[in-house]
């Protein structure tokens, strides 16, 4: 921290504030309103900036970074159309709860409200998707409002903030003392940490009487760094566990006793639990619809633990038998110790009949697919990046098939491993989520999987990894569709494939090379592993692999909308298989 | 089920089109919105009506609740509770008409508080209902112009909703 009665302009204040707060990198993009900061950027020197080359990708940026490391992201952007670029970044890191501040310029004060040039209403256009944001209209407010936007953004359910700075607030020739608060204190936002004793001992009681329980985990526990507590209380109870998209690695997806994702793209087992369950204890999760699939039929014999950070989340979609309002690793610490001071210790298995049923739904294999042809099958790709990686990677992803191949075909052992896009769905996210990801991380292997459709969404950050010499792996499951798209209308439209197809693509080998990288595509099974080896073998060189993969994979079991988790749809490779 | 809830914000620049966009966003209804600064001016206080089925008013509470300008908030309907609501009607008054609209001033507690040859402005306070039986009340085509405020409310007893 700075010593008190240093005096700085307003510009300078942004960016000490900034050091103040610990913060490892700014994603960036200049522009008028914020030249005035750019200045003190260059002048301090202490502070790195990433310069991406579209806002989209500096709040993706600093999402991914954000992601893998449970620290804030920061993004630094213009005002006008620097701003509203960056507005799907901000709503995708919104969507899914993710600690961002975000700092716009904007124009000067007195020209606010007279459509100036490059003005827009930031703090209007920004206000359904963010935490919180503010207008700081005088330099002696900046200081405690930076302070602010990151305490908001990192407590509670985190989320992005913005800051919306006039030009004329960062004036360089006005100085004022600076003194940036440790400690800040906001009447009206007291987020809660721990869950109620009497709450936990409720929840307690039920999950003691539970014959078929399970845990149906989110991304709440990542974003809390419930991760230990949740693994040992899993390993103490005994009982199963699923996770949504969100929460996958949360608890070690190879764990005997977790049962594969649930939803509309999740495990027969899974979800075949969720329908037969008597006590569901959901942690951190937000019974999004893509996972309770129709609300009539979720869950309908269960009793209901609900813990969340977050009382909106609760009984907002469903309704809740034990509410717990707190934060997921004090809860839980909680819960674990009350559960073991009452649980009896005979060596039995608990609930081993419910594992037997179990065991039965896992021996459907519900992931099964035919690999026979010649064709490379995206879900192989899969298999064989896992393979390579050794189960290792920081993976950020697109939005399509590939996302949902990723999820179900490589189990993440470790949380904040995988970054991707749930909430919003965000085509364009994947690269510079991993961008991100590779500059909080440079020693890790860090790779993006994504879809011809998706990269195309932000395919300029290809520079940005070559300024910055990012040795980021790009795995593109190539099928020459919006794969997720033609599925749908291969289902539901009766095959009526329209502007589905993603005509006219560039050869991604090329495009890579143009920009400084190596490029490779693969087209063969048989060449596949190897390929890939070479590919991550280049430590210090961003790879482009182009996998041209079956076309017309679906990915499968699916719930079709309006059905529940026992009517699961199985892949063709089941159609000999009656189900539930 | 009709729910009047009182919000404390913190008197900051956006806190009203924060709620605003809160209930559009969300799809809940609202019937009336006022608000206004306190004895403490930092802090303004906002009545709003709303009507929906226990969960979505449930909903609408923890959502107000979790804007970060909220300070406390309080369901006057859960309990004993005053409510008013301020209303000013203009009126026709000519000849016969300005005696049976005094007449009704009168009865309803209002007061007259502009005069023209041709015209009265009735105010009158109370319950939202009253402010109805009010307008009722008014012969057919006398009125030209009505003004609410839309309700305040207050629990009643010595608790308050402060900090
Ligand atoms: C193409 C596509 C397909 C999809 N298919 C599926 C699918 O098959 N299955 C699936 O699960 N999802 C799927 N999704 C993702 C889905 O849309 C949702 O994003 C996801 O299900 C939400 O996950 P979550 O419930 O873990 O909530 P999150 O969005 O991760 O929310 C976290 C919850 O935890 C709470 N929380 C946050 N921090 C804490 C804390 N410290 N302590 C306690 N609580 C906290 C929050 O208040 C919130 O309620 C798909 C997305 C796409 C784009
Ligand atoms: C910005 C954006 N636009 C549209 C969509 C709708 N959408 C979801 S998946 C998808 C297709 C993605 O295709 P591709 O990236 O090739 O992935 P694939 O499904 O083929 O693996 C589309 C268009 C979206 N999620 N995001
Ligand atoms: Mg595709």
């Amino acid at each position: 921290m700075s010593e008190a009665g240093v005096e700085l302009s307003g510009a300078e204040i942004v960016i000490q504030a900034l050091i103040d707060e610990g913060v490892e990198y700014v994603f960036g993009y200049p522009g008028g309103a914020v030249l005035h900061i750019y200045d003190a950027l260059f002048k301090r020197g202490a502070l790195k900036h990433i310069l991406v080359r579209h806002e989209q990708a500096a709040a993706h940026a600093a999402d991914g970074y954000a992601r893998a490391t449970g620290k804030c992201g920061v993004c630094l952007v213009t005002s006008g159309p620097g701003a509203t670029n960056a507005v799907t970044g901000i709503a995708t890191a919104y969507m899914d709860s993710i600690p961002m501040v975000v700092l716009t310029g904007q124009v000067p004060t007195p020209f606010i409200g007279s459509d100036a040039f490059q003005e827009v209403d930031t703090v209007g256009i920004t206000r359904p998707c963010v935490k919180h944001n503010f207008l700081v209209k005088d330099v002696k407010d900046l200081a405690v409002t930076i302070r602010k936007a990151f305490f908001i953004a990192m407590t509670g359910r985190p989320g992005p903030v913005v800051v919306d700075i006039p030009k004329d607030v960062t004036d360089p020739n006005i100085k004022i003392p600076y003194v940036y608060p440790r400690e800040i204190r906001m009447r009206s936002y007291n987020p809660v940490e721990k869950g109620h004793l009497g709450q936990i001992k409720k929840a307690v009681d039920l999950m003691l009487a539970a014959k078929r329980p399970v845990f149906y985990t989110g991304g709440g526990v990542v974003l809390g760094e419930g991760s230990a507590q949740l693994t040992e209380l899993v390993h103490a109870t005994g009982f199963p566990i699923t996770s949504t998209l969100m929460g996958l690695g949360a608890v070690p997806m190879t764990d005997p006793q977790f049962l594969g994702m649930l939803g509309m793209h999740g495990t027969y087992e899974a979800n075949m639990a969720m329908h037969e369950t008597d006590v569901l204890i959901a942690v951190g999760a937000r019974f999004d619809d893509r996972v309770t699939g129709k609300i009539e039929h979720f869950c309908p014999h269960a009793q209901i633990i609900h813990i969340d950070v977050d009382p909106a989340s609760i009984a907002k979609n469903v309704k809740v038998d034990v509410p717990i309002v707190g934060q997921v690793a004090s809860v839980l610490a909680d819960l674990l110790r009350l559960y073991q001071e009452r649980a009896s210790k005979s060596s039995e298995p608990p609930v081993a009949q419910w594992w037997a049923k179990i065991a039965e739904w896992r021996a459907v294999n519900c992931l099964k697919y035919d690999g026979s042809g010649p064709a490379i099958k995206p879900q192989y790709a899969v298999e064989t990046l896992y393979k390579v990686t050794n189960g290792e990677l920081y993976l950020a992803s697109d939005v399509g098939q590939h996302q949902m191949f990723a999820a179900q075909f490589y189990p993440f052992d470790k949380p904040r491993r995988w970054i991707n896009s749930g909430g919003l769905g965000t085509m364009g996210y994947g690269l510079p989520a991993a961008m991100g990801a590779q500059l909080a991380f440079p020693e890790a292997q860090v790779a993006c999987i994504t879809g011809d459709a998706s990269i195309l969404m932000c395919i300029q950050e290809l520079a940005t990894c070559q300024q910055y010499q990012l040795p980021i792996k790009v795995l593109l499951l190539n099928n020459g569709y919006m794969g997720m798209v033609r599925q749908w209308q291969e289902l539901f439209y009766e095959s009526r494939y329209s502007h589905s197809y993603v005509d006219a693509l560039p050869d991604f080998v090329k495009l890579s090379e143009s920009f400084g990288h190596v490029g490779m595509r693969i087209e063969r099974p048989e060449d596949l592993e190897d390929a890939m080896r070479e590919a991550f073998a280049m430590k210090d060189r961003f790879v482009f692999m182009d996998v041209i993969v079956d076309p017309t994979e679906n990915v499968y079991p699916m719930i079709v909308a309006g059905k529940g988790h026992h009517e699961m749809q199985l892949s063709p490779s089941h159609s000999d298989r009656e189900l539930a | 089920m009709r729910h009047i809830i009182a919000v404390l914000l913190e008197n900051e620049a956006g806190a009203l089109s924060r709620v605003a966009g809160l209930f559009s966003a969300r799809g809940y209804n609202i019937e009336s919105l006022t608000v206004a600064p306190t004895d403490d001016p930092t802090l303004s206080r906002m009545t709003l009506v709303t009507t929906g089925n226990d969960e979505v008013v449930e909903q609408i509470k923890k959502q107000l609740n979790k804007l970060i300008d909220t300070v406390k908030l309080l369901d006057l309907s859960e309990g004993p509770h005053i409510e008013r609501e301020m209303m000013m009607v203009k009126v026709r008054a000519e000849r016969q008409d300005r005696e049976e609209l005094k007449r009704l001033t009168e009865i309803f507690r209002a007061k007259i508080i502009d005069v023209t040859d041709t015209s009265y402005v009735v105010e009158l306070t109370g319950a939202s209902k009253k402010l109805d039986a009010f307008i009722d009340a008014v012969p057919e085509g006398l009125i030209i112009e009505v003004v609410r405020s839309g309700p305040t409310g207050i629990a009643r007893g010595e608790k308050g909703l402060s900090l």
